[in-house]
């Protein structure tokens, strides 16, 4: 009979089912401990409670276990820290152990040390009485209430930021009782003090709330939230149930339980039903007063979930929940939801019996709402017997449908199998279905990650198609990040497993387990598994970490990224006792080289001669020193500089740079010789400038012995000194030159030259000297377009007269039209 | 596939760093930034986003005015850390307070952390980064505006910007989808795909099946110097070379304008009358804008013969607008051809110009280099002296050992000794060398990393195998059929005829003499590769982006335009910085400032 273990509370019904079977039966007796259960089916952590067990007070520091849900131990530790007041889970699954003097000691859950933090000065000094893990908006929070009646509060333990909270006035005990409310993201402590309560938050505001409770209910002793927040419960010492919300404006019923014994633990069972516990009695009430009572064999430990409550005995693990709304339309007696029917068709189908067709047809037209009953009803059954009776029901329903969409059975089917596996005792954690929906499917697969199930994990991602990114890489890496962790493991063997299980895997950081490696001072491993890391920029600074300097180059050149190099080299230099050494080192790499050098010559050009020096690139060397002479300020500094480059070019057989080099140093001397003669400037001037200035000066003295000194060639001389007359006006020097010899670059350059500096007139002159072939020419280019065209007929030079065509647009139109005309001469004549 | 694409995601990106610090601030700009910076976002966006100043970082600036939070984007350079080491430093000690961010573009480099720490004060400083890396300059060209890439990949073998290369383009192909085709020619190139397969390797994405570009070539610059060297024809080209066009803005001054004050004018094809007359030959333009002038001359007719109201409602809500620009634009357009003319004038252009023409045909030797050395002696400017020596050296695979010493000596008496480097520079990159006289016969291009130093190149046999040169009188200069008419029919440019050699062939077989001779060609095929042939059923497939490493010419754009049109592809030019001859001769001659 499915309903047989249904109890009613009004009018819904709570069932318990069992989880599981103990598997630290007779070794654990819960009631000499202190437990801390992890909610989401976490595991449970005892502390033994010297106080609870022994007559005797001893110093002996207590065990500090802990074991999955079902029972299995999984590590063990005896406590050498301070006295403990608190233990908690947080929502990652780290055990958070408060200690008196405020000090949060945190573990994971294999008992491995992760942090410590301090819950403030004031709980130092004077000591905390009580502590409370709360569940925050930013993951786990913990208040602590000092012996000072002051309460501290840190909302998120990962980052702690302490808060104090308002003082309770004229508070001067300790409270009977006090739990944290978190609502509109902030977490306020709501604080019992006789009857009276008070609501306390972070910005030093207190409010005291009115509960509405009967004169004789005496001071409130106990105190529960439920799991969203919403509703609050408070037991009296005169033992009165109050239930309400948690804002105190609404009260559903005042239930009295006649037990002036406190209760050991109060809580709410999902959101719907308040639990006392009294030493083995488990009393369930329901806002409307109805209650239901539970015997338990031995004392047990009770947990809050979101859909229910965990009971943790002995032997036994137990779950107790308000039967879901489906459950109960398709289980409950005399059911006619189409759930039901369908339900029942299927059972009578299996049994060959026609009733099956008679029960379809019943429901026919609600057959989609039949099937989806079915496939909830499922997900709520912790049996896997239960869950395919009702999924074949689904199945079975399914078939009579033509359009149904399948993806509700197939996801139902898909999370069912995973949660099965999860709850098996082997794993431990009693997760239900709406509990997954919460806690979502990649945080399950972390949670398996951290218990170091990392085959179920993979395998369990790979069933549901999880992304590799997401899903396997992520937990293959994690597993990596562990094995490098085995100190007994053979490093060669271990780099060739994890690579061989990471290496076609997308998505996985080599770096990230090398550095973990390092971590735990394997170096040769670390350097084993960088060599697998694809990014260099990922390779290369954990290698410089670790003192793989050439590797480290090698791999930076490599990617061709230079920033990487430089990063390199950079650290390599400060690293290097010598500079020598250094340059030795990254000599062999043109690459390296070249980008050092480049690097240098932004900061220090003549550390960049050195440079050249020792790679014996006397070249470049030699360029270096020319562009540094160029910097400095006195000219035998610089040409003593040019001498050093001379060496170079020497050095590198360049006879062409030698000479010119040679030469500019004789031409500086000159220069500054000049100088000194006349005060006038010739400082960086070319050969050709500084003749032509001479020139202009009339210096022919010194003309001619630069002209000797630097065998200036006639033709070239005669065009410098030719446009350097008509530069300086000088036309009379000019002609006079002209007739000197006969010009080796031919009259016409006089003609050009006085054009250029635009007195007509002057080249008019040279015309009648012109050499025969260049006449047309210079006639055109003094503009004298007609007597040009008459020249051209009279030469009968066809490409001349096309030269005075193409140069008419310069004439006058009148001009222009009368030589068009006499193109006809010029075929006549032929 | 839009190219405004990454100027929304540019802009997004901007706009997070600037928010980032709440409140006014001021923006300290590097000033080869300013330009880019105007082109993405524009001045009135950085205001919006709480810009209060705006500032240029100059060397020299002790510190600057302004309120207390202060951003600096900045390229990562040594020095630039400088200049903002020493403005912390100097404010600081005068006991001002404030917030300073440093914002790298394209991104932080850890040798600039370290300056900043060396200098100490990396505590008061905040750093990110900005990648602006390729960003559209018109529908069809993008740009990283990175000039300095040239010098400091091929002359001083420093790859820093060889990596930014390389995640422009796998940025640009994570918006774009991954083009399944990629060919690389030259050294450069090869190295920009290898590290580009790194960084998609190392980010294991899932191959994304669709994309939008389906094939892109990588040019390396040291394929085809010549024609870079050569004089531009075509319109767009010559404004560059006489204007100089910056980030697609160019300025013209007064005397263009004939106004008191210069212009500023974006050119992009949303320039209707520009986009027509961008890819002209020159000698074409005056037709057009003659045609133009009518038209408009039409369209303003047509106010005289308004009928009714209702028409002239009409005119003046639209045509009269539209003719007013477009009036405005074809008269500066013709004043600025007025202006390249006047220029041409004053040198002996015809005379450089033939000498350029005969040079690539390998003709009348000795006058070509009589002409050079007058140049020389006349002190004509050694940009323009430089360019034809260079060409000579190309053309003729090296000077001979005499005329290479004797030009030599010539140039650095008459231009000064400094240009020793400069010659050093041209030598090493190839582009001024003496004929090998030890080993006659063609040297295969090497792998070795030194190739860079002893790069050969074989103008010669390339421009016969290719037919660079082609018979000029084929070339309709009206209605372009041939890629050299950007260069009057004297030379097609390498890069844009082997790009066009293989689209048709749609294979590299029978290209390996050439791929050799360009310093390697290589192919990464993965998918069937039709681009141009009639079964095309992909149409990304006939998207094609051209990546110059190393900086293009307008001229080369044209050609490229023109076998888009020839062709019916799209071609996508991106480059590292858009460069004519002289920009680029002037940036390896040896400026000695003292």
């Amino acid at each position: 009979m499915a309903t047989a273990d249904w109890n009613p509370l009004g009018d819904v019904y709570y069932r318990k089912c069992d989880l599981y079977a103990m598997e630290w039966s007779g070794l654990v007796d819960l009631a000499k401990h202190t437990v801390a259960v992890s909610t989401y089916g976490g595991p449970i952590a005892l502390m033994k409670d010297e106080s609870k067990t022994s007559r005797v007070v001893t110093n002996v520091k207590p065990v500090v276990s802990v074991y999955n849900a079902a029972g299995r131990l999984q590590s063990q530790m005896r406590w050498n820290s301070g006295n403990v007041i608190t233990m908690g889970w947080s929502s990652t699954e780290e055990l958070l152990c408060i200690q008196e003097d405020g000090v949060v000691l945190v573990y994971d859950m294999f008992l491995s040390f992760k942090r410590t933090f301090s819950m403030g000065q004031e709980a130092k000094d004077v000591k905390i009485i009580d502590a409370k893990v709360f569940p925050s908006f930013q993951g786990t929070g913990i208040a602590v209430i000092t012996t000072s009646l002051r309460i501290f509060l840190v909302s998120n333990v990962d980052s702690p930021r302490i808060v104090r909270l308002a003082e309770v006035p004229g508070m001067n005990e300790a409270p009977s009782c006090w739990s944290i409310v978190v609502t509109d993201r902030q977490a306020r402590a709501l604080v019992a003090s006789g009857s009276d309560l008070f609501l306390v938050d972070q910005g030093g505001q207190y409010q005291q709330m009115q509960a509405d409770l009967s004169e004789s209910a005496g001071p409130i002793t106990e105190m529960a939230v439920s799991f969203n927040s919403k509703f609050l419960a408070l037991c009296t010492q005169q033992g009165v149930l109050w239930i309400g919300s948690s804002d105190l404006q609404k009260k559903y019923c005042e239930f009295n339980t006649k037990s002036t014994v406190r209760p050991q633990q109060l809580l709410w069972c999902g959101n719907g039903a308040v639990v006392g516990l009294w030493d083995t009695l488990i009393l369930v009430v329901g806002p409307d007063k109805d209650w239901i009572r539970y015997k338990m064999d031995c004392s047990v430990h009770l947990v809050q979930e979101e859909d229910g409550l965990r009971i943790i005995g002995n032997d036994t693990h137990d779950f107790l929940q308000k039967v879901p709304a489906v459950t109960e339309q398709i289980f409950k007696i005399g059911s006619m939801e189409p759930g039901a029917m369908l339900f029942e068709a299927s059972k009578e189908f299996q049994k060959r019996n026609q009733k099956a067709d008679e029960y379809v047809r019943m429901i026919k037209d609600k057959l989609d709402i039949a099937v989806n009953q079915c496939i909830q009803a499922a997900g709520n059954e912790i049996e896997p017997a239960k869950q395919r009776m009702l999924l074949r029901a689904a199945s079975f329903g399914k078939c009579f449908l033509t359009d149904y969409r399948p993806e509700p059975f197939v996801n139902m089917c898909q999370m069912l199998r995973v949660l099965n596996q999860v709850r098996h005792h082997s794993v431990g954690i009693p997760l239900t279905y709406t509990q997954l929906e919460h806690l979502s499917m990649p945080v399950l697969i972390d949670r398996l990650v951290l218990r170091k199930l990392f085959g179920l994990a993979v395998r369990i991602c790979q069933y549901l198609k999880v992304p590799d990114a997401e899903g396997r890489s992520r937990i293959l890496a994690h597993w990596a990040c562990f094995k490098v962790q085995q100190k007994n493991e053979d490093e060669e063997k271990l780099a060739r497993a994890i690579s061989q299980k990471l290496l076609d895997v997308p998505g996985v950081s080599f770096s990230e387990i090398a550095s973990q490696a390092l971590e735990y001072g394997r170096k040769q491993l670390a350097v084993k598994l960088l060599d697998y890391e694809a990014r260099a920029s990922e390779q290369v600074p954990l290698l410089l970490k670790m003192g793989q300097d050439q590797a480290a180059l090698t791999k930076a050149i490599d990617s061709g990224d230079t920033d990487l190099v430089y990063t390199v080299l950079l650290h390599l230099r400060d690293k290097q006792s010598s500079s020598g050494d250094f340059f030795m080192m990254i000599r062999t790499m043109p690459i390296a080289c070249s980008l050092y050098i480049q690097y240098c010559k932004q900061q220090n050009l003549k550390l960049v001669e050195d440079l050249y020096y020792q790679e014996d690139n006397s070249l470049e060397e030699g360029n270096c020193k020319i562009l540094r002479s160029y910097t400095l300020e006195h000219i035998e500094e610089r040409a003593r500089l040019l001498e050093d480059a001379t060496n170079c070019f020497h050095r590198c057989k360049n006879d062409f740079a030698v000479k010119q080099t040679e030469e500019q140093v004789k031409l500086m001397r000159i220069q500054r010789r000049l100088e000194d003669d006349s005060g006038r400037s010739y400082a960086d001037l070319s050969l050709q400038a500084t003749l032509h200035q001479l020139i202009l000066e009339r210096n022919s003295a010194w003309v001619e012995r630069l002209r000797k000194d630097f065998k200036v060639p006639d033709k070239r001389f005669w065009i410098l000194k030719i446009n350097a007359l008509a530069y300086g006006e000088d036309w009379v020097e000019l002609e006079r030159f002209s007739r000197s010899k006969k010009p080796p670059v031919g009259i016409e350059a006089f003609v050009n030259v006085c054009m250029k500096y635009g007195n007509r007139l002057e080249a008019m002159k040279y015309l009648s000297r012109v050499a025969p072939d260049q006449k047309v020419r210079c006639l055109v280019k003094v503009g004298m377009f007609k007597e040009a065209a008459d020249a051209a007929i009279e030469a009968k030079n066809e490409d001349d007269f096309g030269y005075v065509l193409s140069r008419l647009g310069h004439a006058d139109r009148q001009v222009a039209d009368q030589i068009r005309a006499m193109r006809g001469q010029l075929g006549a004549k032929r | 596939m839009d190219l405004q694409e990454l100027i929304k995601l540019l802009k997004t990106q901007l706009a997070h760093l600037l928010v980032s610090i709440p409140d006014a601030k001021d923006l300290v700009l590097d000033s080869d930034l300013t330009k880019p910076l105007d082109r993405v976002v524009g001045i009135a966006f950085l205001k919006e986003h709480g810009v209060d100043k705006i500032f240029k970082l100059e060397p020299g600036q002790k510190s600057l005015p302004g309120c207390g939070k202060r951003i600096y984007l900045v390229r990562p350079r040594l020095v630039t850390m400088k200049y903002i080491a020493d403005h912390i430093n100097t404010e600081i000690a005068k006991g001002e307070r404030r917030s300073y961010k440093i914002v790298m573009v394209p991104r932080k480099l850890h040798v600039c952390e370290m300056i900043l720490e060396n200098e100490g004060v990396m505590g008061h400083v905040t750093i990110d980064e900005f990648p602006l890396e390729l960003f559209p300059l018109d529908s069809d060209l993008l740009s990283l505006e990175l000039p300095e890439f040239f010098s400091s990949f091929y002359l001083d073998e420093d790859m820093t910007w060889l990596h930014t290369v390389s995640s422009a383009l796998v940025n640009l192909q994570r918006l774009f989808g991954r083009a399944p085709n990629i060919y690389s020619i030259g050294k450069g190139a090869k190295m920009v795909h290898e590290l580009m397969e790194t960084m998609f390797e190392n980010h294991k994405e899932r191959r994304d099946k669709t994309y939008h570009i389906g094939q892109i070539f990588i040019v390396d610059r040291d394929v085809d110097y010549v024609s870079l060297l050569c004089t531009p024809m075509t319109y767009e080209a010559m404004l560059d070379e006489s204007f100089g066009i910056n980030c697609g803005m160019i300025d013209f001054d007064s005397e263009v304008t004939g106004e008191s004050k210069g212009t500023k004018m974006l050119l992009t094809s949303s320039d209707e009358i520009y986009a027509q007359i961008r890819d002209c030959h020159f000698s074409q333009m005056f037709s057009y804008m003659k045609m133009k002038a009518k038209e408009l001359q039409e369209l303003e007719n047509k106010k005289n013969n308004l009928q009714s109201v209702g028409d002239m409602k009409q005119f003046v809500a639209n045509d009269l607008r539209v003719l007013k620009q477009q009036q405005k634009l074809l008269s500066t357009h013709i004043s600025a051809c007025e202006a390249i003319i006047k220029m041409k004038g004053k040198h002996d252009f015809e005379e450089s110009i033939r000498t350029e023409h005969n040079l690539l045909e390998c003709a009348e030797f000795k006058e070509n280099m009589i002409f050079i050395e007058e140049c020389i002696q006349k002190q004509v400017s050694p940009i323009l002296t430089l360019r034809l020596l260079c060409l000579a050296s190309l053309t003729q695979e090296g000077l001979s050992q005499r005329e290479y010493k004797s030009i030599k000596t010539q140039f650095l008496h008459s231009h000064g000794f400094e240009h020793l480097v400069t010659m050093f520079r041209l030598k090493k990159l190839g582009l001024l060398t003496e004929q090998d006289t030890s080993q006659t016969s063609m040297r295969p291009v090497t792998s070795k990393p030194s190739a860079l130093y002893t790069r050969k190149f074989n103008y010669r046999a390339l421009s016969r195998k290719l037919g660079l040169v082609p018979d000029a009188e084929a070339i309709n200069l009206q209605r372009p059929n041939h890629l050299s008419y950007v260069f009057s029919g004297a030379y097609t440019p390498l890069p844009c005829k082997l790009i066009e050699q293989i689209l048709i062939r749609e294979t590299l077989v029978g290209l390996e003499d050439v791929g050799r001779m360009c310093g390697g060609l290589h192919a990464d095929l993965k998918a069937k590769h039709q681009a141009i042939s009639a079964g095309t059923t992909i149409p990304a497939m006939k998207v094609i982006l051209v990546f110059f490493l190393g900086g293009c010419t307008f001229s080369e754009i044209t050609a490229l335009r023109l076998i888009a049109r020839l062709h019916g592809v799209r071609i996508i030019v991106a480059t590292t910085a858009i460069t004519t001859a002289n920009r680029f001769i002037d940036g390896l001659i040896e400026k000695v400032n003292r």
